[in-house]
């Protein structure tokens, strides 16, 4: 019976601990001095360091949407230019932002929850508390603060490199001209959409980060502990934003 | 003085530490023993606070550290240096940056005035040359003494060591004995050795305390242990006996 309750009050029990993880974050904003160093490092490996696979999988997906879009697209009543203005608002709303987000689940996410874990279970964190330092100002705040500043850059970057792909293909492919896919790009445009696609990947890159930090922060349970938080950040983050994905397009859209 | 009552413990309703009470007077030594799993290390993080109690209070100088604001705590914190079990050095950063991270996080110093300081910390645990090496590069001796280094920069009114001695050869062990001998000396602080190995006990410690089964069972000084008679310490020494010979005071 005591069993049955702890598995029935755990969900509500890592929620709480999630919240009160992420209060505690926020309330470490204003200690600027203690994470200030580790920001700019943390700023570095999840922006910079992420462009060169952000760009390759933006380019491949431009590339690839503007392809088949040509192939279902063979009406001669249909504009080819149309193939701009389906492709650039799937990247600009959707892809843009949703490619990235899968790639940094897989390349932060899983990086902090692994680096945090085996800080926890190597005692690394107690001895952060232990000098009376706060751990969760020093360790998590700036891994949270980069994810919020730095993806809505890797989103410009996707969405740059994507339609770039997309304009690539459809010339040298011989679909359309690059001047007929911008046109089209442009004909449909709204000046919302690269909103949404921001304030999409702030969502995310806060989902990514806060949810990683928190299954490294409180791993347990040794080596194993650490590659159980290292899958379940991944896995997590990655759920995470197909729903914040799909309720941010229902609120705002 | 560091004082503890009446304190429980318990992880998910299993009972850990039961009605625990202990005074830690200034400039002793005191070693708190007993089998793996007797709530040894539960009971040290709660004095450091980083453990809550389920009921119970632990007083730093007077003052509950449950029951101050986070802010505080750390303050309180401030005052001792933890060397941990398994050294717990920060792999990001090699032995010198270690030692120099308390010194940079919470004090004003000049780098060579922290410079200075580093290679003081690692002139008392007899490593003056491992300054550069990154911790992967470090035998588990000269990690625990790096680490030891880093636990006395801040020069701290307590220094808690967690099995300073465990999975270290018995040459490396006595060394790291003489050298907690040493700093107590040296310092003069308030020392807590939380161990299960009688040789350091009798080594290093002005008094035990020995916990069983969550409960404190016995506390005294060393004579009074070599004079008890109590069934559980006996049978605590003498296993101890068997493994590393009839202990001698130094």
């Amino acid at each position: 019976m005591a069993s049955l309750s702890l598995t029935l009050t755990k969900p509500l029990r890592n929620v709480g601990l999630y919240v009160l993880l992420m209060v505690k974050a926020f309330a470490s904003l204003g200690e600027f001095r203690l994470y200030r160093k580790n920001l700019f490092k943390q700023m570095v490996r999840v922006g910079i360091d992420s462009i060169p696979i952000v760009a390759l999988a933006a380019a491949f997906s431009g590339a690839v949407t503007t392809v088949q879009t040509a192939y279902q697209l063979v009406s001669p009543f249909i504009p080819k230019r149309i193939i701009g203005s389906i492709v650039a608002p799937s990247l600009i709303l959707e892809l843009g932002a949703v490619v990235t987000g899968f790639i940094l689940a897989g390349r932060i996410g899983a990086r902090f929850a692994a680096e945090l874990g085996t800080m926890r279970v190597t005692e690394q964190i107690d001895a952060l508390e232990a000098m009376g330092l706060n751990s969760i100002g020093y360790l998590i705040v700036p891994r949270v603060l980069a994810g919020v500043v730095m993806f809505p850059v890797l989103y410009v970057v996707a969405c740059f490199v994507g339609i770039t792909g997309g304009i690539g293909v459809a010339h040298f492919g011989g679909y359309l001209e690059a001047g007929e896919f911008v046109a089209g790009a442009r004909e449909f445009f709204q000046p919302f959409d690269p909103v949404f696609g921001l304030i999409k990947s702030v969502v995310f890159g806060f989902a990514i980060t806060s949810i990683s930090c928190y299954k490294g922060y409180y791993t347990g349970g040794g080596a194993e502990g650490v590659g159980r938080a290292t899958t379940d950040a991944a896995v997590l983050s990655c759920v995470y934003i197909l729903v914040a994905d799909l309720l941010l397009a229902i609120v705002l859209l | 003085m560091i004082q503890i009552e009446h304190l429980y413990k318990s992880f998910d309703g299993k009972p850990v530490l039961r009605d625990v009470s202990l005074e830690i007077r200034d400039g002793e030594t005191l070693a708190i023993i007993g089998r793996s799993g007797s709530g040894k290390s539960v009971l040290m993080k709660h004095v450091i606070g980083l453990l809550t109690p389920t009921s119970g209070r632990v007083q730093v100088d007077g003052t509950d550290i449950n029951e101050i604001p986070y802010r505080r705590l750390r303050e309180v914190r401030r005052q001792f240096g933890v060397l941990f079990q398994g050294g717990a050095l920060f792999d990001s950063m090699n032995a010198f940056e270690n030692i120099a991270f308390p010194l940079r996080t919470f004090t004003d110093m000049e780098e060579a005035a922290i410079r200075d300081e580093v290679y003081e910390c690692l002139r008392l645990v007899e490593l003056p040359d491992v300054g550069p090496k990154r911790t992967a590069e470090l035998s588990g001796g000269m990690q625990k003494r790096v680490a030891l280094a880093r636990a006395i920069a801040l020069r701290p009114r307590y220094i808690i060591y967690d099995e300073p001695t465990s999975g270290l050869d018995p040459e490396t062990s006595n060394a790291i004995d003489d050298l907690i001998r040493a700093l107590t000396d040296e310092m003069n602080v308030t020392s807590i050795v939380v161990t299960h190995d009688m040789h350091s006990v009798l080594s290093i410690a002005d008094r035990a305390a020995l916990l069983h089964r969550g409960h404190l069972h016995w506390v005294g000084t060393i004579d009074e242990l070599h004079a008890s008679d109590d069934e559980v310490l006996c049978a605590f020494v003498k296993a101890n006996e068997y493994q590393i010979g009839v202990p001698q005071r130094v």
